[in-house]
């Protein structure tokens, strides 16, 4: 699926960050991350391996606790907010892990079926297949319903990760480097079932990726994380259309090489 | 004592120093660990249908190992003890010496001894394979409680099942002695029977049973501890699975003489 520009409101920002701060130790990851996530929008962020974009939606989706900062999810605080809070916040977002983290001792179904039974209470069996097989089919996979994970390719891994998430109708979607290890084909799909899901959930997303291709088709806006702050943030053009020798390299290997 | 000696030996002094914190800091969380178990595991909402199958789990996985232990358990204490009650013509109270040393010791260390390596590396190996591929990261962001839903429930099924799994060692090491006795000295069943249950005591079941209970306590929370916080990749879940095993059989035995002391003063 082709990219359309999705029009976002830029006065309902879903995330809002100032100075976040983030130290493993002594090395100092996030040094101080002012970002806006808006309605609608699809959000990459850019950075060498390393450089804390895996930390930073970590930190948004509370496993990780920041050392300072300030953080609003869905117009929560996030250094307020209760455990329950936490707990009902979280089924409002989607997280999909670089590595799928699908449950390997459950079939599809049983990894679709996870979080739907824990968080709908009274749900029927009929209303639990009707999901399944939607956000299956959403994904393109019907057709793995009974497998185990360990028979899934990489691709259809991070796909059913995909389902997995979509199931609960999230707002926000926090895909962590959707298309690491994936053959360029792959990570096409990968990139075309994101703008998918933005368009048919009407999710707004935050994409940790290094891949410029997925940042390309994927994003309305690019955040360029550098030396543990967004260092340039703009349309794809806009922020490689520069000098800066921390920059252009990473643009020039993954479109020469 | 020059330069290169007193560096070596403040080196050891601060290696010592960071030993010591590090054991204290270990204990501190063990600590926080277990606490948060008694806080999680008795507030609705329950895992019933997880604890049922994880205590299904633990069942199956020693089953076939305990009977077969449990058996030659019993055959060869009645075989070995034998000839010393024989030199002092003792040799009818081995039903009753076989029933006190199994029922009091060794069907419960021996089923402890056993789940530690089948059920305590089990737990750790699997907790700490889902943590190092975010598997109860995704739970967590999923708005499901990990804790709850995987430590809680084993810990639950080993402190439940292992107490079974125990009484069923003493019975199967019991058959194993009376195998052993009837086939040397003739002695029938109902005989054998009620000399087995001749020198027990209320004391003694009950202890044999709170001895199961911790022991299974300690298997289900020192394997998920170790599982619950492995780090390191692929490495860390070895870790994770031999520690589980490790310390699980150290602490069993450090419980044993502990509750065997307290019983003493009971009796």
């Amino acid at each position: 699926m082709k990219k359309t520009h999705t029009p976002t409101d830029h006065s309902n920002p879903v995330i809002s960050i100032r100075g976040l701060k983030k130290a493993f130790e002594d090395y100092a990851v996030l040094r101080g991350i002012d970002l806006d996530l808006y309605q609608g929008e699809n959000l990459v962020v850019l950075g060498r391996s390393g450089t804390g974009k895996s930390v930073l939606i970590k930190i948004i989706s509370g496993l990780l606790k920041p050392d300072a900062g300030e953080i609003t999810v869905l117009g929560h605080n996030m250094e307020q907010i209760t455990e329950k809070e936490l707990q009902e916040l979280r089924v409002r977002i989607g997280f999909s892990f670089q590595n799928s983290a699908l449950y390997d001792s459950m079939t599809v179904r049983k990894n679709l079926e996870f979080p739907l039974v824990r968080n709908r209470k009274g749900i029927t069996r009929a209303e639990i297949n009707t999901a399944v097989e939607t956000v299956l089919d959403a994904v393109g996979l019907s057709q793995t319903i009974n497998q185990m994970p360990a028979e899934l390719s990489g691709g259809q891994r991070k796909r059913i990760g995909i389902a997995r998430t979509l199931i609960l109708n999230p707002e926000i979607m926090l895909y962590d480097e959707p298309t690491a290890g994936l053959d360029p084909i792959t990570c096409i799909e990968i990139n075309d079932l994101i703008n998918e899901v933005q368009q048919r959930y009407n999710t707004s997303s935050i994409i940790i990726t290094h891949d410029l291709t997925c940042a390309k088709q994927t994003g309305d806006r690019i955040a360029m994380l550098l030396d543990g702050q967004f260092q340039r943030t703009g349309t794809f053009d806009e922020v490689f259309d520069t000098d800066d020798t921390r920059v252009k390299p990473f643009f020039d290997y993954n479109f020469i090489h | 004592m020059d330069t290169a000696e007193s560096t070596t030996a403040v080196k050891k002094n601060s290696k010592f120093k960071q030993s010591l914190v590090n054991f204290f800091t270990d204990l501190y969380k063990i600590n926080q660990f277990i606490l948060r178990f008694f806080r999680e595991a008795f507030v609705p909402p329950f895992e019933f249908k997880e604890i049922v199958r994880q205590c299904f789990e633990v069942g199956v996985r020693s089953f076939t190992l305990i009977s077969v232990t449990g058996f030659i358990v019993g055959v060869i204490f009645t075989k070995q003890s034998r000839p010393s009650l024989s030199e002092f013509g003792a040799q009818s109270w081995l039903p009753s010496l076989v029933s006190i040393a199994i029922m009091r010791a060794l069907a419960p260390l021996v089923t402890a001894l056993i789940a530690s390596g089948k059920v305590g590396s089990s737990i750790g190996a699997e907790l700490g394979s889902m943590r190092v591929t975010e598997q109860i990261d995704a739970m967590e962001v999923s708005g499901t409680k990990p804790f709850k839903f995987l430590v809680c429930t084993r810990v639950l099924a080993t402190t439940l099942t292992i107490p079974i799994l125990s009484t069923y060692t003493g019975l199967i090491a019991i058959l194993g002695g009376f195998l052993n006795v009837s086939q040397n000295e003739g002695t029938s069943w109902s005989t054998f029977i009620q000399q087995v249950f001749e020198p027990l005591t209320f004391v003694d079941f009950v202890a044999s049973l709170i001895k199961s209970i911790v022991f299974g306590f300690t298997i289900g929370i020192v394997g998920c501890y170790q599982g619950y916080n492995s780090t390191k990749g692929t490495e860390g879940v070895g870790k994770a699975a031999n520690g589980a095993v490790v310390t699980a059989m150290f602490l069993v035995f450090i419980e044993e003489v502990i509750i065997v002391q307290i019983t003493s003063w009971f009796r």
